[in-house]
């Protein structure tokens, strides 16, 4: 039973992987490309970790312990990313602020 | 099972290399690499129950580690230069 659940977990992870390399391919500008890379990864890596969990049940705190270091690292490269980005000039494709007035 | 998995996981780690190697702008290829190597950590997780050995679980936790300074340094230098 444990097993069936860390498979289902474990196969919505990497669907999940598949949709963001896709989104990586797909998406317009930079900053659309860092959404996909960072928030959809994330999510993809906490469900194979937790299915893993479930098969292997005496791995259980080695890998919880790698899915708090994913969560606490994976937004703080993003937001480091992002901002350079800005800095350095970077600009939307389409500015989505001007066009409602702001 | 595991095997297709691996399977789908590398397809989707190509699609990323694909965006690595074409990326206009230098952010481009270091949001590629950040997802590169996230779905490292995620293969080396799956590799880990496929050998049956818990030993790749640690090199995952230093690879993770070591790709997050990666990914920092790069966003200093294209922030402020070297």
């Amino acid at each position: 039973m444990l097993m069936i659940f860390g498979y289902i977990f474990i196969t919505m992870g990497i669907v999940t992987f598949l949709i963001s390399a896709i989104g990586l391919i797909r998406m317009p500008d930079v900053y659309n490309r860092m959404q996909v890379g960072t928030k959809s990864t994330t999510m993809g890596t906490i469900l194979v970790l937790f299915g893993a969990c479930f098969i292997e049940p005496s791995w259980t705190w080695k890998l919880l312990l790698l899915v708090a270091f994913i969560l606490m690292t994976n937004p703080i490269s993003a937001s480091v990313i992002a901002r350079a980005t800005h800095k350095d000039g970077e600009k939307l494709e389409r500015d989505e602020l001007r066009d409602v007035g702001l | 099972m595991f095997e297709f998995v691996i399977l789908v996981l590398m397809l989707a780690m190509f699609i990323a290399m694909i965006r690595f190697l074409k990326g206009p702008t230098l952010s481009d290829r270091v949001v590629a690499f950040d997802v590169m190597s996230i779905m490292g950590v995620s293969l080396l997780v799956l590799l880990a129950l496929y050998f049956q050995r818990s030993l790749y679980l640690d090199i995952a936790l230093v690879f993770g580690l070591i790709s997050f300074l990666g990914t920092t340094i790069f966003g200093r230098y294209i922030e402020k230069g070297i």
